[in-house]
């Protein structure tokens, strides 16, 4: 981090540094920092790590298993963490499930759930947009009906990240009531090995199938598994959505990509001279780091005055716009800075255990695909319009 | 660790919202801007009394002995409310090149503080551009005087300033470091003439003509051939100050815009209920806020006496660059949203425009010190 901090915090900073850098295993370090695709082993490995160091889950409460750091020591975890070449921690259980049954759940669901969340013994998925239901959200029409101490669920759910992987998902279903759109939506908890589940993926422009389409043909969940009451289900995403406002803003992953940008522009020539001596080229660079610079310097103003009881404002959705438009300008600059080997299409290189000889600098060959899959990073998780629209909700109250 | 402010830093913030919200409003602005001096010597004596102008003075210089965080919360005031007094070419500029020239200069710190004495930096050139170093006003050493021949450019408060603070060249190329020199002239000087001016956002500046004025080399502040230093160290705080006026016009035109969307209608509904107008005014919060945090972090960062040299480059220059281009973005689209409105001179909005558009060309645009970080080594974090 190059905004400042005191000694304190500047001390708290260098341990986690050192931790994280000695803890990636080599063989998912060099994955990572070649831009391979990682395997689910990948994720877990790295997780557990985390875990038994107790910071898998730094933001959730001491007694089930957080650390008690206060908002800025965790926004100093997250970019350290994000810096890290290791596998990125998937979210939809220790960020997005996670809390949601810590504040919502019975005993019995969080005394089930969450240590098998912090053992990563279940891979959770989200089961939130539909084919007719995407920034729509409180449109969507996957039923559950009940049926004695069980909800029948039909229905479709999509852009499902890893559900191939995952044991449960959580999702937001129609249930029965009255009134607006919102609150007859309920929260469920659904194990992937129903009978009646069926996962087809999605294939992505860059070649990749990380995404899935979930189809529910009458799928029996127990009502032991809603989270909270019938129809609070639009309350309990929205709490989830305002969660764990500053790891949205990525700042340690885009310091990474920074990095790498940096590094490779120096290798590259243009005009016999290194690519990041090329007044054009460097511009581009200074406007994307003092960008990240106010992003970081931004996360951690938030952090710090991030107060307990606090109703969380439009905090979250700025950095997640601003956050997106930096880490599509890196990945934009890093296939641009490639020149002319931007353009081989080496699909076998990303798997591991593939040994060939890659075509063009070794460096190359994952660039323009990460800038190919990067564009979801403004769609996702609520596009960066609609993100606009809840900013101006705050502003104007329309 | 606290990134907002101490409880003195906050009294002081209030204090400034407090006295500038009741003692500045815009029609009276719009009068002063109007009149023969272009400021009111009796705000600038209440400056004085509230301790604004010894805001970064040590105490035994009558001081308040802040530093660029308490510099950045006055100057964000005076964004807000457009206010025209000389604080910057005084205090920012004026006191701050009389600190870093050393200890026997109190005196006159404490007689700035007073608002008994008002100073203007009279530095940039014609032909330098944005190039601190660029000075071609020759010192010709005559005994134990010098002998300042050059011309200076949009000196700011140059007409109110009993002193005016010259940069010459003692020695060395033009455009080296090495060789300018820093020379208190009174006014009154023989050989000195001003072409006094109002600035587009309704200030008051002048070009400088020296034509052999003779200084005592007691005049000399700091030392002989070493002025750069002392430059570049006040220009770092010159441009954290700026964006921090800056941050405070860009909330004003935020404000307004806001309130404009929320309460014209037209097609029979407030313009603010149109998608196309939220976002755009969500654009304009966003480039604020992100300005914001950085102009307040390289306030810490030059406040704070430990901090490296290239941070404080560093940091100073990305704050320029986030207020130069969130100005710009956040002024262009206030006049935009306002419509024909936002063209009149009778709506604030314009003139706030105006002045971000100013500060933007002040000591370094946006593009001059994007390529000013891009050169200097970042220092390892």
């Amino acid at each position: 981090m190059r905004v400042q901090l005191d000694s304190a915090h500047t001390a708290f900073r260098d341990e986690v540094r050192r931790f994280l850098d000695a803890s990636v295993p080599r063989d998912i370090r060099d994955k990572v920092e070649a831009g391979k695709r990682l395997g689910k082993e990948d994720h877990v490995v790295w997780q557990r790590i985390l875990h038994r160091k107790g910071w898998l889950a730094p933001g959730w409460p001491v007694e089930h298993g957080g650390t008690g750091w206060g908002p800025l020591k965790r926004a100093i975890f997250e970019a350290e963490l994000g810096a890290t070449p290791a596998p990125p921690v998937i979210a939809f259980g220790v960020t997005m499930v996670g809390p949601v049954i810590i504040a919502f759940g019975n005993a019995a669901q969080k005394k089930r759930y969450l240590p098998r969340i912090l053992a990563s013994e279940d891979w959770w998925c989200q089961g939130y947009s539909e084919p007719e239901a995407g920034s729509d959200l409180a449109a969507l029409k996957t039923r559950a009906e009940p049926e004695g101490d069980h909800y029948i669920v039909n229905g479709s759910k999509t852009w499902t990240t890893y559900a191939q992987y995952a044991d449960m998902i959580f999702c937001l279903v129609r249930t029965a009531g009255a009134g607006k759109k919102q609150e007859s939506i309920s929260f469920l908890l659904i194990d992937m090995r129903s009978p009646g589940i069926a996962v087809t993926p999605i294939v992505t422009m860059d070649g990749g199938a990380e995404v899935n389409t979930v189809f529910f043909d009458d799928v029996r969940v127990p009502k032991a598994n809603l989270i909270g009451e019938e129809g609070k289900g639009w309350t309990y995403a929205k709490y989830l959505l305002a969660h764990e406002r500053t790891g949205i803003a990525r700042v340690g992953l885009s310091t990474r990509l920074l990095a790498k940008l940096k590094r490779i522009a120096a290798q590259e020539l243009s005009r016999g001279r290194p690519l990041g001596e090329d007044p054009e080229f460097r511009a581009k660079i200074a406007a994307v780091e003092i960008d990240l610079l106010a992003l970081e310097a931004t996360v951690l103003r938030i952090a710090s005055t991030q107060g307990a009881g606090k109703p969380p404002g439009p905090e979250s959705s700025i950095l997640k716009i601003k956050g997106s438009l930096v880490q599509q300008a890196l990945t934009e600059l890093l296939t641009e800075a490639i020149g002319v080997y931007a353009l081989p299409y080496q699909p076998e290189w990303f798997e591991p255990g593939w040994n060939g000889e890659p075509v063009g600098p070794d460096y190359a060959p994952s660039l323009a695909s990460h800038y190919f899959n990067w564009r979801k990073v403004s769609i996702y998780g609520g596009s960066n319009e609609i993100q606009r629209n809840i900013i101006a909700k705050h502003m104007l109250g329309f | 660790m606290d990134f907002s402010l101490s409880e003195e830093q906050r009294l002081l913030a209030e204090s400034v919202a407090r006295f500038l919200e009741k003692e500045y409003p815009f029609e009276k602005r719009r009068a002063l801007i109007a009149s023969e001096l272009g400021f009111s010597r009796d705000v600038w004596r209440q400056f004085a009394e509230l301790g604004w102008l010894g805001i970064g003075s040590p105490e035994e210089a009558g001081g308040l002995g802040g530093g660029a965080v308490e510099s950045a919360i006055v100057m964000e005031g005076i964004g807000r409310h457009l206010v025209v007094e000389p604080y910057f070419s005084t205090v920012i500029l004026g006191a701050g090149l009389l600190r870093q020239a050393g200890p026997k200069l109190a005196p006159l710190l404490a007689e700035l503080g007073e608002g008994r004495l008002m100073l203007a930096l009279a530095h940039t050139e014609p032909k330098a551009r944005f190039d601190l170093a660029h000075v071609e006003t020759r010192a010709e050493r005559a005994g134990g005087s010098f002998k300042l021949s050059g011309h200076k450019a949009v000196v700011l408060g140059a007409a109110s300033a009993d002193h005016l603070i010259v940069s010459a060249r003692t020695s060395g190329a033009v455009a080296e470091a090495a060789g300018i020199t820093l020379f208190l002239v009174p006014k009154s000087a023989g050989g000195l003439s001003l072409l006094p001016y109002r600035t587009a956002c309704g200030q008051r500046a002048a070009e400088v003509k020296l034509a052999g004025v003779v200084v005592e080399a007691g005049q000399i502040l700091g030392a002989l051939d070493g002025a750069a230093v002392l430059l570049e160290r006040t220009a770092e705080e010159a441009l954290v100050a700026l964006a921090a006026e800056a941050v405070g016009a860009m909330a004003a035109l935020l404000a307004m815009t806001r309130e404009y969307l929320k309460t014209r209608k037209q097609f029979g509904v407030p313009i603010g209920s149109f998608q196309v107008l939220q976002h755009r005014l969500v654009d304009m919060f966003m480039a604020h806020e992100l300005a914001r945090s950085t102009s307040e972090a390289a306030a810490r960062v030059l406040g704070d006496a430990a901090s490296l040299a290239a941070d404080r480059a560093r940091m100073a220059a990305a704050a320029k660059v986030q207020a130069g281009r969130a100005g710009r973005l956040v002024g262009q689209e206030a006049v935009q949203l306002h419509g024909g409105m936002g063209m009149t001179d009778e709506l604030a909005v314009g003139h706030y425009f105006k002045r971000l558009t100013m500060i933007d060309a002040m000591f370094g645009n946006a593009d001059h010190h994007q390529r000013r970080f891009a050169e200097l080594e970042a220092a390892p974090a």
